[in-house]
């Protein structure tokens, strides 16, 4: 075990912080732009001198570095440290970008990688119908081949981001004869077209983050399918493991219960401040404890990572772990609020990977992290994921007569 | 950076673990579990051969001089096979005399301790409680007269290393005058405890006492939260395995997610504690700064997670589990254990607290 990172890697340190000092913050008449443009600027530059978009071919407009999760690791310390753009984030660069790598057509790699790894594009995910949630498989939004091109009818729902998005990567029953999996098509959708009705559904927090999508005779053309026809699930499967491997961020969580020391020392109990309260300290210790572990479990995955090594049954359970943990927080952070745990949270989001400030923010974040732990895959979905796949336990009945 | 086990700490696993297959299986465990004295020289003997007596003892002495982070794993992998005897207490009086004793004092003892000629055991908690050293309150002196509990093998140990008033550290060898040992009804058959009692007891203070005994306790909180994180892997194998065959409704249990979800609970209470453990194995020897707090932590963390476990394996189990019988009230027990020994988990998180 050696936890330095060694002077070959701190060099590489070294020339990180050298190229954000030069390049960011931006300066002149950038200095001026939009944050999303200056976003932009500046990402083509950090793509041009290797530091993002790294696993992505220079062909498609990333940077094409060999592959090296420690030096992966210490561009986003020292980007995060510099408050510079990392790489785009959302559900397009997390999923439909490994997908199109992995199982698209040359020219749609040409067409959509780079713009959506700019930041430039950016995508929604139709999958959720609502009378398909975890049995996704059982969707009935239709897609029928006239002429040239698709023609899309159905509904999805708790489609984040739809609103804003320029395209949709959709999951769609275009062999209705098939049998359940194999019906499914993998489509790409432009949203800026009639036919597409998004409406936004309001969550608990009085914030919209996800919408209704209604499709009614929504066209998108012969070749804007992903892998075959009938294909769709197997192509659908490789993004949903980038989904849940992405969720489970030990920072996060790190920074999280570090706010919840904060909020800890400035609440009070009975005249003094509740963390010098033994009882609260207790449950402070004991979320310490789980966000530790998880904490260390990360540095185990990246180490194994590292070697090429299966890091095995834990690769299953950060999201559930880091969702466990998440909800402990916010129940002691709701405590701590006292009589402040009745406000509204006043229309403030969810914010990701950062530790809410203000009664408002952890009021959402009481709220939201229930959230959390349904997007990509319930809580019970999970605990699926890690009895049949990490433990090896025997398959539900009803799931295995549905196949 | 490299945050895993080395080939060698690998093998050593491996080594240990094989040998416990063999030497120490679950119907070896239960007779010793059963029998008067919970002591068996032939399971012991073959520990000390495969050198686990002083695998912490630095090499001058003649142990092998390995870090904290081994002599972890080993306790874990002990830990997992509910190992019955007396590692514990001869590996923390070792690294009690390797950090407090004299050169002389190291030579007269720790040779003894590496090969397991003579074995060793530590007295750290009194009549009235209270594990930590600020809080030992056993006179010291050349002679010491007093009690102390929960003595690990004390009736087979040859030398026991005493914590005294003021955070000192004392050995008593077996025989002395005044001695008295006496067996105490401990709830974990694996690892005996006694009683002890001194009356004007012979006893040589450690040269440095104070200042080896909070890596004493460190170390072995460290041991402890390892032992634990063996035993409840351990736990949650037994179950799975268990629902993977028993059949009810004409299916594996397994296949129910109501047991389904339980375990997978189960496995995501433990799993991701393995790297906290490493940690605060591996800080002891390399991050001295933050060694305390990490013990702290890993103790209270991993020895609540035994607990848990152990209660759910048993559930998991049915009626079965709660008999006599079946081999889970033996690690259901060690939980019991290492949840106590060295103090509660609610002790060390209020230590660990004060660091925020």
């Amino acid at each position: 075990m050696d936890l330095s990172y060694g002077a070959e890697y701190e060099q590489y340190r070294g020339e990180v912080a050298a190229f954000l000092k030069a390049n960011w913050p931006l300066e002149g008449d950038e200095a001026g732009l939009s944050h999303a443009e200056q976003a932009l600027v500046f990402r083509k530059r950090a793509i041009e001198a290797g530091f993002l978009a790294r696993s992505i071919p220079k062909a498609y407009g990333g940077s094409e570095q060999p592959a090296d999760a420690l030096r992966g690791q210490i561009i986003r310390e020292e980007f995060g440290k510099a408050h510079a753009p990392g790489d785009a984030r959302g559900i397009g660069t997390m999923m439909l970008v490994p997908t199109l790598l992995d199982r698209g057509e040359e020219w749609q790699k040409q067409k959509w990688v780079g713009p959506t790894v700019l930041g430039e594009t950016t995508w929604c995910q139709g999958y959720s119908e609502p009378g398909s949630g975890s049995d996704l498989a059982s969707l009935k939004t239709r897609g029928e081949l006239v002429g040239d091109g698709w023609v899309i009818n159905g509904q999805k729902i708790w489609t984040s981001g739809a609103h804003r998005a320029d395209y949709m990567f959709c999951l769609v029953r275009t062999e209705p004869e098939a049998q359940k999996h194999a019906g499914i098509s993998y489509l790409l959708i432009d949203m800026k077209q009639p036919g597409i009705d998004v409406r936004p559904l309001k969550m608990m927090t009085g914030t919209s983050e996800f919408n209704e999508v209604f499709l009614n005779d929504v066209k998108t053309p012969k070749d804007w399918i992903v892998g075959k026809r009938g294909e769709g699930w197997l192509v659908s499967r490789t993004t949903l493991k980038h989904e849940r491997n992405s969720i489970g961020d030990a920072s996060a969580t790190e920074a999280l219960f570090k706010g919840l020391l904060d909020l800890a020392r400035r609440s009070k109990r009975g005249g003094q401040p509740a963390i010098e309260d033994p009882a609260v300290r207790q449950r402070l210790g004991e979320i310490e404890g789980y966000m530790l572990s998880h904490k260390y479990s990360g540095y185990r995955q990246l180490s194994a990572q590292l070697k090429g090594e299966n890091p095995g049954l834990i690769a299953t359970m950060n999201k559930l772990n880091s969702t466990n943990i998440a909800h402990r927080i916010a129940k002691l952070a709701l405590d701590l609020l006292g009589d402040d745990g009745m406000l509204d949270p006043q229309g403030q989001g969810a914010l990701m990977g950062m530790a809410p400030k203000g009664a408002p923010g952890w009021l959402s974040q009481y709220m939201s992290s229930l959230g959390v732990a349904i997007a990509g895959g319930t809580a019970n979905i999970q605990r699926n994921v890690i009895g049949e796949r990490g433990l090896g336990l025997p398959r539900d009945m009803a799931v295995q007569r549905s196949k | 950076m490299d945050f895993g086990l080395t080939e060698e700490q690998q093998l050593l696993q491996q080594t240990v673990a094989g040998f416990l297959e063999n030497e120490c299986p679950p119907v070896r465990v239960r007779e010793i579990f059963e029998s008067e004295d919970g002591f068996d020289e032939t399971l012991w003997k073959g520990m000390l051969e495969l050198g686990l007596g002083g695998l912490a003892i630095p090499e001058e002495y003649g142990g092998a001089g390995l870090e904290i982070l081994d002599l972890a794993l080993v306790a874990e992998t002990l830990g997992a096979a509910a190992t019955p005897g007396p590692f514990l207490g001869h590996a923390l009086a070792g690294l009690a005399i390797a950090a407090g004793g004299s050169d002389a004092q190291k030579q007269r003892w720790l040779p003894a301790l590496a090969t397991g000629d003579r074995l060793g055991s530590v007295a750290l908690v009194g009549e009235d409680g209270g594990w930590l050293p600020e809080e030992w309150s056993l006179a010291p002196g050349a002679a010491l007269t007093g009690k102390q509990r929960f003595v690990p093998f004390a009736h087979q140990a040859d030398l026991i290393v005493v914590g005294t008033a003021g955070g000192g550290l004392s050995v008593v060898e077996r025989g002395a005058p005044g001695l008295e040992v006496s067996a105490y009804p401990g709830v974990d058959r694996t690892r005996r405890v006694c009683e002890v009692g001194f009356s004007s007891t012979p006893a040589e203070a450690l040269e440095s006492g104070a200042g080896a005994a909070d890596r004493l306790r460190d170390a072995g909180l460290v041991l402890l939260a390892a032992d634990a994180l063996g035993g409840a892997s351990r736990c949650v194998e037994m179950s799975v395995e268990y629902a993977k065959t028993r059949e009810q409704f004409g299916v594996k249990i397994g296949s129910f997610q109501a047991l389904k979800h339980q375990l997978a609970d189960m496995a995501v209470e433990v799993e991701p504690c393995r790297g906290l453990v490493w940690y605060a194995a591996h800080a002891m020897d390399h991050v001295p700064e933050e060694a305390a707090h990490a013990a702290a932590v890993a103790k209270a963390h991993l020895t609540d997670r035994f607990m848990q476990v152990g209660r759910d394996t048993v559930e998991a189990h049915g009626g079965i589990g709660f008999t006599w019988e079946s081999d889970v009230q033996v690690w259901f027990k060690r939980a019991m254990f290492d949840r106590a020994f060295l103090g509660q988990p609610a002790v060390h998180r209020e230590r660990a607290a004060a660091d925020w």
